[in-house]
């Protein structure tokens, strides 16, 4: 029901709040920022089904009150070290393109307003870290990296190669 | 009136429209069929077809209902007159043409287009047969009857004290239909006030539409309500163009309560038409499902708290069992509400059978058998057309004319059989001819032609050769009808029950017929199948490929050179398929004594799977993966997952995908 909510929101006028609101979470000490308009709930860890025959990074899949939602760790979608799941971890439940996923990540920590002018987008270097990263947002002192939700969804063609390589 | 209440009354229309029209036809058709027209038959006839045209009129569509107002008068003048003579033939062929041409006008209106079909010629060779029957049967024309109407302004009667008031009202010159417009005021105004009496009295009768444009329409009436009131209701007639309102200057008092008590019964019986169904979205009934899916869990996760161990709690022990009881009931009933019966679909194929034998000339018996049969309302939507291309195949391809039988010692009259049963979890429809048979010489060479054929043909079974027709792009019909012959029908079958997860197959006999079997699954929602354990994994293995299940005991294990292991069964050779292996399972048993070996047989290629343990056969709800998933998941060896009672998932197998 939470999801209709948030297609209700979409839909609605009330479209403009959502402008500019970011969720951040936690993967270690970096932090990152995912646009507020994808996110449909979040919730803690829940009891995971292993898919066979799926990259490491996506965990199984969920039931979410009668919907099954796949589950994607971002700590292996990053490449970064698997932590064990406690009870900070989180899972943040998106719906991009009519695809539902649920990111798990180590912690939620708050919905932040950034304006567009306090984002920079990042420079063309070192592409195999900042793929997922679509641009940086200020907040004070502090750096956001805020995700790029289709890039975190979509298989990377440089990945599928180097699969076949291995 | 809001936008919102239109689209809503459209939306009632259509569905009511639709449904009548459908009973129509099931009612001519089963008239037709030998019963004859009876009394009730033609009663039930003529409602139908008033109401379409009581409804039709006042969402204002002409079209729709000019013919539906000039067939109800034929069926008005069959009923009233009961006239001796009738070729019921022509009777039908009218009414199935009006049907199916208010059938088109209804799309065009929801397509959002101007229902601007032509009916005039429908029209007017209603009225010529209307003509030719009042001729035969010599009887005085109904509209002497009712223009020769006596005196009719003082046989009513009123209660004696109130006054009387008199209102004559003339419509607008274009507004057409003058009857049912009459009609429909009356019933608006028998709300708020007591008719007595009003002329032209029959509305039924096409005349009346004259006598109003000429005279006006007269309604006497009394009412407790001041005389601005009822001149105010009058007002709002559509097409009103004047009203004279007086009061009348005349007491004498009779029977008038008979009068109305007749009207009311008359729309009572209207109104009550269809109230026991109610169409409902078959996405809303989805959700239905899935919340009474996480119900279940819901209960069992209350009932089955840790926060309980260890307490005796008689009464809530009592409390839920009791709810224990009322959701698995709920949840048979959701389940149920999703079936439905394959009646309708089969006597759609009455119409087309109906419809070819007559332009084919060819004499045809429909037979259904086991049409009460309940299929997921899902899957019904895909076998429509397979059905009727069938059908339609057998009549032009497979029967033969009534010479060519007779002269093979046939009945003259070709019959064609639908059946439908169930065989466990699939349901068998059977299209079923007596005709000439496929020829399987003919199938070989256009086959060749097409180059559809991938080995020879003297190396081919019966069953290869026909199965050839399935194929795109094939058609041994020489000449295109109107009815097949475009060499797309099959191969649609074939598809469209692909997409139900069905299939189709066909035998057949040179002189004595053709079958073919449509194999469909009774549902796409529910699935009987049995738990397996294996690691801390939960699969499930539907029962129908569930062969058996043994634990190894003095069986031979036999290992070829590449390490692959095979067991010997009953003197037969089966491979063994670890699952742990296969998926890659930690935790699981590994010892081929201590798990157990689940024979499964796929495409009569039959293999043992190994699990941990079994946990037990249960109904399943299928829900789809996520799309996400099946994206990747590239061997199909999951179908799909469904949810256990604990609320954990469980990925269903798909024991095809292991056969690659």
């Amino acid at each position: 029901m939470a999801k209709m909510a948030a297609q209700d929101w979409m839909s609605g006028e009330e479209e403009d709040t959502q402008k500019g609101k970011y969720l951040t979470f936690a993967l270690g000490k970096e932090v990152y920022g995912i646009e507020i308009r994808y996110v449909t709930e979040i919730i803690g860890i829940q009891p995971i089904t292993e898919v066979p025959e799926m990259p490491d990074y996506i965990r199984g899949i969920i039931n979410l009150r009668g919907q099954i939602v796949p589950v994607m760790d971002v700590r292996l979608r990053f490449k970064k070290e698997f932590r064990e799941y406690d009870d900070r971890t989180c899972v943040i439940v998106i719906e991009f393109d009519d695809i539902a996923m649920g990111l798990i990540v180590d912690s939620v920590e708050e919905v932040l307003s950034i304006p567009d002018e306090d984002i920079v987008s990042l420079p063309e270097i070192k592409q195999s870290t900042n793929r997922y990263i679509k641009s940086v947002g200020k907040v004070g002192d502090e750096i956001k990296l805020l995700l790029d939700c289709s890039k975190l969804l979509t298989e990377d063609e440089m990945e599928s190669l180097a699969e076949i390589q291995s | 009136m809001s936008a919102q209440d239109n689209e809503q009354m459209l939306e009632m229309y259509f569905f009511e429209t639709e449904q009548n029209l459908e009973q129509l036809e099931t009612l001519i058709l089963s008239g037709e069929k030998g019963t004859g027209f009876t009394e009730d038959t033609l009663n039930e006839l003529f409602r139908l077809m008033h109401t379409i045209k009581g409804s039709s009129g006042m969402m204002s569509y002409q079209s729709l209902a000019s013919v539906a107002h000039h067939l109800e008068d034929l069926l008005h003048y069959l009923r009233e007159r009961q006239p001796a003579s009738v070729d019921y033939s022509i009777l039908s062929d009218l009414v199935l043409e009006g049907i199916d041409l208010m059938k088109v006008e209804l799309q065009k209106i929801k397509n959002g287009d101007q229902a601007d079909g032509d009916v005039a010629p429908l029209v007017k060779n209603i009225k010529e047969y209307l003509q030719l029957l009042k001729e035969q049967n010599n009887a005085e024309s109904e509209a002497a009857a009712a223009l020769a109407q006596p005196d009719h302004t003082n046989d009513f009667g009123a209660e004696a004290d109130a006054v009387i008031y008199k209102a004559v009202v003339h419509f607008a010159a274009d507004c057409a239909m003058e009857n049912m417009r009459a009609y429909s005021l009356v019933h608006n105004l028998q709300e708020a006030v007591n008719i007595l009496r009003f002329f032209p009295e029959d509305l039924e009768a096409d005349e009346s539409s004259e006598i109003i444009q000429r005279e006006g329409f007269t309604v006497y009436l009394q009412s407790e309500l001041e005389p601005e009131q009822i001149k105010e209701l009058f007002m709002q007639t559509p097409f009103l163009r004047e009203l004279e309102f007086t009061v009348a200057d005349f007491g004498s008092a009779e029977k008038a309560a008979d009068n109305g008590a007749q009207n009311q019964k008359h729309n009572n019986h209207t109104a009550a038409n269809n109230n026991s169904v109610i169409s409902v979205s078959v996405s809303k009934l989805d959700k239905l499902m899935d919340l009474v899916g996480e119900m279940v869990i819901a209960e069992s996760m209350v009932v089955q708290n840790p926060d309980l161990n260890g307490l005796e709690l008689e009464n809530f022990e009592k409390a839920a069992r009791q709810l224990h009881k009322i959701t698995s009931e709920l949840q048979d009933l959701v389940m149920s509400i999703r079936m439905v019966p394959l009646a309708t679909t089969f006597h759609k194929m009455q119409r087309l059978v109906r419809d070819m034998s007559k332009q084919l000339q060819k004499d045809i018996q429909l037979q259904l058998i086991g049409e009460q049969t309940e299929v997921d309302k899902n899957i019904i939507e895909h076998i429509n057309d397979p059905i009727m291309h069938l059908i339609r195949n057998a009549i032009d391809h497979g029967l033969e004319t009534a010479e060519e039988r007779e002269a093979q010692g046939k009945p003259a009259t070709g019959s064609i059989t639908l059946e439908a049963k169930n065989a466990g979890s699939d349901v068998l429809i059977l299209v079923k001819d007596d005709g000439r048979g496929l020829n399987k010489d003919k199938i070989l060479e256009r086959a060749l032609e097409h180059g559809l054929l991938t080995k020879a043909p003297a190396e081919m079974t019966e069953k290869e050769i026909y199965e050839l027709i399935f194929l795109p792009g094939f058609s041994t019909k020489d000449d295109i009808t109107e009815f097949s012959g475009r060499g797309v029908g099959m191969d649609v079958v074939a598809n469209n029950l692909k997409m139900v997860g069905g299939s189709v197959s066909v035998s057949s006999a040179p002189g004595q017929g053709t079958v073919f079997t449509l194999r469909i699954p009774l549902t796409l929602a529910i699935m009987d199948s049995m738990n397996v354990k294996v690691g801390d994994c939960c699969y499930t293995i539907p029962i129908i490929n569930i062969k058996e299940c043994l634990r190894l005991q003095h069986h031979t294990l036999v290992n070829d050179t590449e390490g692959y292991e095979m067991l010997m069964v009953r003197g037969e050779c089966y491979p063994i398929i670890r699952l742990h292996q296969h998926f890659k399972i930690k935790n699981a048993v590994t010892d081929l004594d201590k798990g157990v070996l689940v024979m499964v047989e796929h495409d009569k290629k039959s293999f043992l799977l190994f699990v941990d343990e079994l946990l037990g056969q249960q109904e399943v709800v299928v829900k789809a993966l996520p799309t996400y998933i099946k994206e990747r998941h590239k061997s199909k060896t999951i179908s799909g997952c469904t949810l256990l009672g604990d609320g954990s998932i469980s990925l269903i197998l798909d024991v095809g995908g292991f056969v690659q």
